[in-house]
């Protein structure tokens, strides 16, 4: 198993980089992970980050993208509430790229 | 090896079928990542690969051709004819020989000939036998899983040899040795432990449907009710746990909400029941697949309903439409006045034959759209009353949602379909290399519609196409947004009765507003 070296530890990860344990988490090792996927987190990025942290905390699961969206929506405007919008922000995906750096599972499934 | 996102430029255009130049091993290092101990295990397979592994493997073969004589015959009866070589997806996107179905089938067939015929026990040389050895297990690994078991050659091949069934064989003796793959039986262990797929709890998956509810209500002014575990309600809908997450599944999702509100039946979701498919099939697990669909019929008898009705998931109808019986039946608490099971475009295309919906096929008009026939729906089930049904009765719902529509060529449609390229357990990022080239031959026929007609969408009733196909579009230079729902082309044109476009449509019209 592989591992992000982080602050002189070894935060495991599985084979696509998603954390073994979701509570090793913290905001600096979000960035290590989003500089591992060639992104570099912008205000805008936290916005989708906090917003997935905050769902999962309640329901143990990473919001649809539909509801990702609609939240975006209502709290940043339209223009945030985009499929495309987040696509840009997260190239491989609102839902599973964002979702790594967050520090949450994978969305598995046929999604 | 080209990287997983090299530009496909010239991969987009061209014959669909076109033969490709032969590339030996290409593709000899893709393969899927293994299952954890801990993901094999809670699916009764050994933990890693066992140290007798040659002795189970071959055991394990014989239980299976002991087992299903569809099988023997299979691995006894090719002939070497060629017809097949040239009609796997995944061949005709890699060149690599060993994706041609005869030479995935004789990765396992020349073991067969080893060890359980007798040419092949005393003159294996002869007879293209071989053992069980280490370069062909890592050949398992890999080329089995470069199937989508969507039986296309079978269509192709004088015999009907069912390559998907030989792969299916295949994983079965893999997970058996402790081989598993992890995409499959990750999934598999979630729906044994949350009740589907994806993993979505009850509590979210609640709110999710009550999020749809006030977006529907929110565009349309109707209340649409998306109801979860309604005890006595008449219809038990099951649906791809995809539909709760993922777009456009959920644009197809909102749309079988809007034909049951229309129809004025009572239905329901199941949250034990959130999962149509039925990964049981890609592993060639009959046990597996048993539990799984044992999970339908316990919800459909525990809330008491009549009718069972599919969402938009391929192999899921398959399993439901060829096996459910088999595998959790006898079915006989439901209502035999209904199919048992039906598949929601049944549903909505009776509705709409018998004219009880209101449809606006105006509100697609920016659409021009063509149907992919997903696999398992086309080549290993049926749909209705009538032979071909499964091809003719979601066209004609589309055809009678959307003014254009354009068929693909028909050596890429109906039973001649292409996969999508991500099905069979493959729908897995680390095997997105092969997923782009197996689409080729797919996105070559849509860029020959989108050049002659303009097509601009494709429609599917698979989750497993939608998720593939909204990841490979923009490679082969489509919007990612090109790929809908059936129900999602449904849910567009359907004009809810007492609804704003109602009242909109009416005025157009200069009738009288009835909001009743």
């Amino acid at each position: 198993m592989s591992a992000y070296a982080f602050n002189g530890m070894q935060i495991a990860h599985d084979e696509e980089g998603y954390l073994t344990d979701i509570a090793e988490w913290t905001p600096e090792l979000a960035e290590l992970i989003a500089k591992s996927e060639n992104i570099a987190l912008t205000p805008e990025h936290w916005e989708v980050v906090n917003f997935l942290r905050d769902y999962y905390e309640e329901y143990q699961i990473a919001p649809a993208v539909r509801i990702l969206m609609k939240e975006m929506t209502k709290k940043y405007g339209k223009e945030k509430g985009d499929q495309k919008y987040l696509y840009g922000l997260f190239p491989y995906g609102p839902a599973k790229q964002a979702c790594k750096i967050a520090g949450l599972p994978k969305p598995t499934g046929c999604v | 090896m080209a990287a997983p996102d090299a530009p496909t430029a010239d991969r987009s255009h061209g014959d669909p079928l076109e033969m490709p130049a032969l590339c030996p091993g290409a593709m000899a290092a893709s393969k899927p990542y293994p299952a954890s101990p801990a993901m094999q295990t809670a699916l009764g397979f050994p933990g890693q690969l066992v140290e007798d592994w040659h002795d189970k493997a071959i055991a394990r073969l014989g239980e299976l051709v002991n087992g299903s004589r569809a099988l023997r015959v299979y691995l006894d009866s090719c002939v070497k004819c060629g017809a097949c070589t040239d009609k796997c997806h995944y061949f005709l996107g890699t060149g690599d020989p060993k994706n041609m179905p005869v030479a995935r089938q004789d990765l396992l067939r020349k073991v067969y000939r080893r060890h359980f015929t007798l040419a092949g026990r005393y003159v294996p040389w002869l007879v293209g036998a071989e053992d069980l050895t280490e370069a062909v297990l890592a050949d398992w690994v890999s080329y089995f899983h470069q199937c989508s078991q969507c039986r296309r050659c079978s269509v192709f091949c004088p015999f009907g040899i069912d390559t998907a069934e030989i792969s299916m064989a295949a994983r079965d003796i893999l997970d058996t040795i402790g081989l598993g793959q992890k995409y499959s039986n990750e999934i598999i262990g979630k729906v044994f432990k949350i009740g589907n797929n994806l993993g979505l709890p009850p509590k979210a998956l609640k709110n999710t449907l009550e999020s749809l509810e006030d977006d529907i209500e929110e565009d349309t002014g109707v209340r649409v009710e998306l109801p979860l575990n309604r005890e006595g309600a008449d219809i038990l809908l099951v649906t791809p746990s995809a539909d709760f997450f993922a777009s456009p599944h959920m644009e197809g999702l909102i749309g079988y909400a809007k034909v049951l509100h229309e129809a004025g039946v009572s239905w329901t979701f199941s949250s034990y029941a959130s999962e149509a498919a039925n990964f049981g099939m890609f592993i060639g697990s009959t046990d597996t697949m048993q539990k799984v669909a044992l999970r339908i019929r316990k919800a459909a008898e525990d809330l008491k309903v009549k009718r069972l009705v599919f969402g938009e998931c391929g192999h899921a109808w398959r399993v439901a439409y060829n096996f459910l019986n088999t595998l959790a039946g006898p079915l006989d608490f439901l209502d035999p006045a209904y199919p048992i099971p039906q598949h929601i475009c049944e549903f909505t295309l009776d509705l709409i034959e018998r004219g009880k919906l209101r449809l606006d096929k105006s509100k697609n008009d920016a659409i021009r759209l063509t149907f992919h026939d997903s696999c398992n729906v086309a080549r290993a089930s049926r749909m209705g009353d009538e032979p071909g049904g499964q091809f003719e009765i979601p066209r004609a719902v589309l055809r009678a949602v959307c003014n254009h529509y354009f068929d693909m060529a028909p050596e890429t449609t109906r039973e001649a379909t292409l996969c999508c390229g991500g099905g069979g357990g493959l729908l897995t990022d680390e095997l997105m290399d092969l997923r782009l080239k197996g689409a080729q031959p797919r996105m070559r026929a849509l860029r020959e519609v989108a050049d002659e007609h303009g097509v601009t969408h494709m429609a599917a009733i698979c989750a497993i196409c939608k998720a593939q196909f909204s990841k490979v579009l923009p490679k082969y230079g489509f919007d990612m947004e090109g790929i809908v729902s059936v129900h999602q082309m449904v849910s567009n044109a359907i004009v809810l009765t007492g609804s704003k476009q109602a009242e909109e449509l009416d005025a157009a019209h200069g009738v009288a507003s009835t909001a009743s």
